[in-house]
């Protein structure tokens, strides 16, 4: 049960305010926002999403850069709070298209729509998005998306949050296409965030794949779709059971370590032949999240060498080596390596010819930033850095530096080796077969390599 | 809905002060009004917007809301629907003209359509105005029967909200009885979660005031509605399905075999993508389970996987709150994940909310296998640029090192830190360095050589500050050149601002004095003197207290102040285990994110219906401490289910045999690992904590800088003779009180029990028998899983001195709380580890 919500911009306005049960006083939302602020301005960090002042429990999370945020002065769940915010903020992006601040300010009488029949006095009544159709007669005003910066992954990647990107479709689930026709075309992504932590000497300490298949439907009648996995995937805790030495033999065999499901799968034959059936609701969804620590073959290896040049000066070089097919590449690639608190000054040199690179030293937070465009599977690309210290480094520079994190994307290229074999959409409907897309994206969520 | 603007507040420059653009909606809306002309709707809808957009940033609109009505005449539900929403909005300020409104709602909850006629409804309940809700009774009444099942989701909501316009009214209408029929039979099941919402709501308000209604409420509790929910559980919306799971974690199952059928039905929401249901389920497990030692083991064991898929697949915000959740489990049980320390590793771009919680979890699971991997991790993290996580690993580190595992290498790498020249860094671990020796001396001359190094112009913190002078004093017959750094120390006693750096500085002169006289004696003139001119209250009385005990007598004043001392075995825990319970009772609500219990943040009426123990844990153990009265009549009249030697009650509670949790299809894959690998474990960590309090204790005064406890100073009393009890020992139950009365408690212990131990309370009838054959007598008992209370007495063999024993049992997290009283507190000691050591063979074959 939730007294109010509010959607407020990066700069604490309010974009929508509902206030259901009227429990909570009126300046909730800038007693909200002035914490939040506050609390990364006093060397805090980020504020929890939970947090309790004067006895108001203030929920929170972020959302396209936007702050969905929920009140109460009960003892609720967590969990369902942070859930339910989550989801809102996917039915207004289902109906919106798009979501960002412009998005929400064209349409909040849209959303006050929604929000009206999502909770009332508090209680969740429906998230459905299929369901929230007949009642929800605003039409979106759909914003530009080619005005908006480049979308995909690799945009919500740059917030630095580990958030699992929304597809690049920024089509609203009510908005016909110009011509007034809907395209029949259904969309699944096997969404992959890779975790690795190399130690100094190259070894893999942990790796672990957090992996999503997203389905976003635009089929009329709702047809069954049935989705087949690899056949030799196994779910079980990968490895760890001594008597199981299977997951490490033979090439493919995927095995993960726990999966969960969206309501609408059904289950009967995924012990058989690994498929699932559903009936999609509309909107985005994810079909299956699942959690692998099988061991993997990470895309990329990192080879730091730290070398001092004198008393106040020393050179880095980083290596950066793709090791995935030439067939796919990588893009919007950033490798990042705190330096030495001392350092004033570095100056970079790249191999010869080397183009679309960039690089910087943040003098703020004595950050070396190394961005590159596009990695083309096989390639190996090196920097040069000169640091210019004011003090000695005693020899402490290892201690005082790194670790070297990446980011990337890679699409069509998926680590766990999990596959679609194949999307079947049961009964057909009279149309001409709809469009179905299939897609892969592996991305970093944290890539580390340590010194 | 937006709030309406406050007269105090300043209207920020990117917002207008909205007085000339209202006056102009108004003007605009009056000519829209009446007309009928084509295309006037669309007109219509772009002034509404422009309102509502007003009534959002706080502007406000309220004078508007006669045109507002005038205009609502339309056919057109997009227009209608933001009508509805300003009027709710303002329809409290403006109670006289929410009236205007009245008739065309009504109208509209007569409409066909059935969306009109909810949305009317909603609109009409949602008016909060106490004087009209005579128009809301019929409508409600209708609503509720409406056909379509729309309209009766809202008309049930429309309920609870009338009930917190007048409760009177809604209860006279008799709409709790009808929202108790749907609850059983409306084929919705929106509609039937929405009665379920109400109801609670409404009945634990009633409950305060009403026997009536306390009883309907527990009728929400009892078998047939809840396994009709149960039965309907997939029907119901996910967030629906929340609200069942925590019903029915309130539930009290007959017998072993209900509570695996309801964890059979339930075992796939584990798997669902929505973390609330993950999390509710969990709740609702982990209560079941509680008095079956072996299933609640694995229901560990199951949650573990789904729970840490739910962490690493939602967003940040998600994985925290089912990460708190996951924290208090690995606080309960750490054991239990302590091969999955590997998903507690801290990523960098985490936010730091996430990495505290990773932290003290790995500290938790810390144990002789992977303190090696543990600790290297968390060394990595004391060189990160993100400092308070890089205090709070250095901190981590130093609590595994207190925890004993491996304490050789993490000493050493504690020394490296010191070595880092980071100031924060070596702050931290100069505390953790002290704290580390008062538990184990033996290290002293490894640290001491490092420390020695460490000039105490570098060090700022006074926490660290003070750490590194209480080790001067202590090891100044170590250190070569204590005497001199103190005395440096003193000569700037005035740029030193932290009172407890100057406290501190006191002791440690005043003990290095004992140790090194010739070379401290002028520095500790100096001290007193400028301790006694010192402004602050404690500086100023401890100076003058030495300097008066050194006048009186200098070897008394070196016991007091440089007693031999005892290392520290364990240290105070920050957190009481009642409050642990207590929040373990509040699983999957704020009380977990918190790490607090819900009365110490939230008012009682907002506890309401979501609070779980209130009903059910009476047994409050926690604040008893104070008045323990009369404690035999107290647990007869107080708690029902307290058995004073019943037996019958036991039985249904206990499983049938012992291999109960083999229950026909409750994983019986899972029983053979579980059986077998954590049970070592168990034993393994259970042997770790001793328990040695009063040691402690004054140990802790001595750290504290607090010289003038004169505990320690007491010479240990010579070791008396074997005490021997009277097996055949008598007493009637209100000498028992009057005693308990009288007596002050000489002894207050907290002891782990063993697994086995714990597992033999599910028949607490065996312990009374057990410790009868140790010659201790139990007199009253009681409790329900997880807490058993039990009250002992015995006697002398050869005299008529009697003990009195309060033990309080856990079985959540395996610990006797122990309170003793004797007639002879001089062998009360000995008489508690007489009882320890019956209570530890309680259970073993």
């Amino acid at each position: 049960m939730i007294s109010q919500f509010f959607v407020l911009s990066q700069r604490g306005d309010n974009i929508v305010f509902r206030d259901y049960r009227g429990e909570v006083q009126k300046g909730s939302a800038e007693i909200f926002f002035r914490k939040v602020k506050f609390w990364k301005e006093d060397g805090e960090g980020d504020a929890p999403p939970v947090f309790n002042v004067d006895g108001v429990n203030y929920f929170h999370v972020k959302v396209a850069g936007l702050l969905f945020a929920a009140t109460t002065r009960a003892n609720v769940s967590p969990s369902f709070v942070l859930e339910l915010l989550q989801r809102i903020a996917r039915v207004i992006k289902d109906y919106l298209g798009v979501l960002n601040e412009d998005s929400l300010r064209k349409n909040f009488v849209l959303v006050y729509e929604l929000l009206d029949e999502v909770i009332d006095f508090g209680y969740v009544q429906t998230t459905s998005t299929e369901v929230l159709k007949s009642y929800v007669f605003n039409e979106p005003l759909v914003v530009d998306a080619s005005r908006m910066p480049p979308l995909g992954p690799a945009a919500i990647f740059r917030q630095g949050t580990k958030r699992m990107p929304g597809t690049a479709i920024t089509k609203s689930v009510v908005a016909n296409e110009p011509g007034g026709r809907k395209r029949e075309e259904i969309f699944v992504d096997v969404i992959e965030k890779i975790s690795v932590t190399f130690s100094s000497s190259g070894y893999i300490l942990t790796s672990e794949i957090d992996g999503t298949i997203q389905m976003k439907s635009y089929l009329t009648g709702n047809p069954e779709i049935r989705v087949a996995l690899n056949e030799d995937l196994s779910i079980g805790q990968g490895g760890r059971s001594i008597h199981d030495y299977s997951s490490s033999f033979g090439a493919g065999t995927v095995t993960l370590d726990d999966c969960n499901f969206h309501e609408s799968v059904r289950l009967d034959s995924f012990d058989i032949d690994r498929t699932l059936t559903m009936i999609p609701p509309d909107g985005e969804f994810s079909v299956m999240n699942y959690r692998i620590t099988q061991e993997f073959k990470p895309p990329f290896r990192i080879n730091t060498l730290v070398e001092e040049a004198g008393l106040l000066k020393a050179e880095v070089i980083i290596k950066v080596r793709a090791e995935f097919p030439s067939s796919v590449s990588a893009n919007t690639i950033l490798v990042q390596m705190p330096l030495p608190a001392y350092t004033i000054r570095a100056s970079f040199e790249l191999e010869p010819g080397t183009v679309g690179n960039t690089t910087d030293f943040k003098e703020a937070n004595k950050r070396l930033e190394w961005g590159l465009k596009k990695i083309i599977g096989g390639s190996e690309h090196t920097l040069r850095a000169k640091l210019t210290f004011s003090q000695e480094s005693h020899g402490n520079i290892l201690k005082e530096a790194g670790p070297v994190s990446m980011t990337f994307t890679i699409s069509m290229y998926n680590a766990s080796k999990l596959q679609v074999k194949y999307l079947q959409i049961v009964k057909k409907t009279k149309t001409d077969n709809p469009y179905r897309w299939v897609r892969y994206i592996t991305q970093a969520n944290s890539y580390v390599a340590r010194l | 809905m937006a709030p309406p603007a406050q007269s105090n507040r300043s209207p920020s420059p990117s917002q207008p002060s909205g007085k000339s653009e209202v006056s102009d909606l108004k003007l605009q809306l009056r000519q829209l009004a009446g007309s009928r002309a084509p295309g006037v709707d669309d007109s219509k809808r772009e002034l509404f917007k422009k309102v509502i957009s007003y009534m959002t940033i706080g502007i406000d609109v309220s004078s508007l809301f006669g045109e507002m009505v005038m205009c609502s005449v339309t056919p057109d539900i997009v227009l209608k629907k933001m009508c509805y929403l300003y009027v709710g909005n303002y329809a409290k300020v403006n109670p006289d003209l929410a009236l205007l409104t009245i008739n065309f709602l009504q109208r509209d909850c007569k409409d066909e359509d059935p969306m009109i006629r909810g949305l009317a409804l909603r609109s009409l309940c949602s008016l909060r105005v106490a004087n009209l809700v005579e128009y809301l009774v019929g409508q409600l009444g209708s609503g509720l029967k409406d056909s379509n099942s729309y309209v009766r989701t809202v008309a049930v909501m429309g309920v609870l909200k009338l009930y917190h316009i007048s409760a009177l009214t809604c209860v006279d209408a008799d709409f709790p009885a009808v929202l108790k029929h749907l609850l059983l039979n409306d084929p919705d099941t929106q509609v039937v979660a929405n009665c379920l919402s109400a109801l609670q709501e409404i009945w634990s308000s009633e409950a305060t005031t009403s026997e009536e209604a306390l009883r309907d409420r527990e009728t929400l509790l009892s078998k047939p509605v809840v396994y009709y929910l149960l039965n309907r559980i997939k029907e119901f919306s996910e967030w629906a399905q929340c609200l069942v799971l925590e019903l029915v974690a309130k539930y009290v199952p007959s017998d072993s075999n209900e509570i695996f059928d309801i964890m059979n039905l339930l075992e796939d929401r584990l798997h669902h993508a929505n973390g609330a249901v993950v999390l509710a389920t969990t709740k609702l497990f982990l209560h079941l389970t509680l008095s079956m030692t072996d299933v609640h083991q694995q229901v560990y064991e199951r949650i573990k996987a789904p729970l840490l898929t739910l962490v690493s697949s939602g967003s940040p915000e998600q994985s925290y709150a089912v990460l708190s959740h996951l924290h208090l489990l690995v606080m309960r049980a750490p054991y239990i994940f302590a091969s999955d320390y590997k998903h507690f590793y801290c990523q960098y771009n985490e936010p730091s909310y996430v990495k505290k919680l990773k932290l003290e979890m790995l500290t938790a699971v810390a144990n002789e296998s992977n303190t090696y991997e543990i600790v290297t991790e968390l060394c990595e993290y004391a060189a990160n640029v993100d400092i308070p996580i890089a205090r709070e690993s250095i901190r981590a580190v130093g609590k595994i090192a207190l925890e004993q595992y491996d304490v050789n290498a993490i000493v050493d790498r504690l020394l490296q830190f010191l070595e880092m020249e980071k100031d924060y860094v070596t702050s931290e671990a100069l505390v953790l360095v002290k704290d580390l020796l008062r538990k184990y001396p033996q290290w002293s001359h490894d640290c001491i050589a490092v420390v020695g190094n460490i000039s105490s112009k570098n060090i700022q913190e006074p926490k660290a500050k003070a750490a590194l002078i209480w080790m001067l004093g202590e090891y100044s017959q170590d250190m070569q050149d204590a005497p001199y750094i103190l005395e440096s120390l003193i000569e700037n006693w005035d740029d030193e601002h932290s009172a407890e750096v100057r406290l501190h500085l006191l002791t440690a002169v005043m003990k290095c004095f004992f140790k090194r006289p010739p070379e401290t004696q002028k520095t500790l003139g100096a001290a007193l003197a400028a301790g006694v001119a010192d402004f602050h209250q404690d500086v100023h009385d401890r100076a003058l207290f030495y300097y008066r005990l050194l006048q009186y007598n200098v070897t008394v004043a070196e016991r007091v102040v440089n007693p031999p001392k005892q290392a520290v075995s364990v240290f105070a825990d920050t957190q009481s285990s009642e409050v642990k319970d207590r929040i373990f009772d509040e699983f999957n609500t704020l009380s977990v994110v918190y790490q607090k219990p819900s009365y110490m943040f939230t008012d009682k009426e907002h506890r309401g219906p979501f609070e779980f123990s209130d009903e059910l844990g009476n047994l409050s153990i926690g604040t008893e401490s104070t008045d323990t009265g009369v404690p035999g009549h107290r647990v007869e009249a107080n708690d029902k289910d307290l058995l004073l030697s019943t037996s019958e009650e036991e039985e249904t509670r206990v499983p049938s045999n012992n291999g109960a949790y083999n229950a026909p299809s409750y994983d019986s894959s899972l029983v053979s690992i579980v059986a077998s690998q954590p049970q070592s474990d168990l034993l393994s960590t259970n042997t770790v904590v001793p328990s040695s309090a009063s040691q402690s204790s004054f140990a802790i005064d001595n750290l504290l800088g607090l010289g003038v406890s004169v505990t320690p100073a007491l010479a240990p009393a010579p070791s008396p003779p074997p005490l021997n009890l009277n097996p055949k020992a008598a007493l009637d139950p209100s000498t028992f009180q009057q005693k308990w009365r009288q007596l002050p408690i000489s002894l207050s212990q907290e002891y782990s029990m063993s697994p086995s131990g714990v597992g033999a309370l599910t028949t607490p009838q065996a312990l009374l028998l057990h410790m009868q054959s140790h010659s201790v007598h139990c007199i009253a008992s009681g409790g329900q899983s997880p807490n058993f209370k039990f009250f002992f007495f015995a006697q002398k063999a050869e005299e008529p001195s009697i003990f009195l024993v309060e033990c309080v049992i856990s079985t959540a997290n395996s610990k006797a709380q122990i309170k003793i009283k004797a007639d002879d507190q001089s062998v009360s000691q000995e008489f508690s580890s007489l009882f320890q050591s019956a209570l530890s063979k309680f259970g073993l074959p």
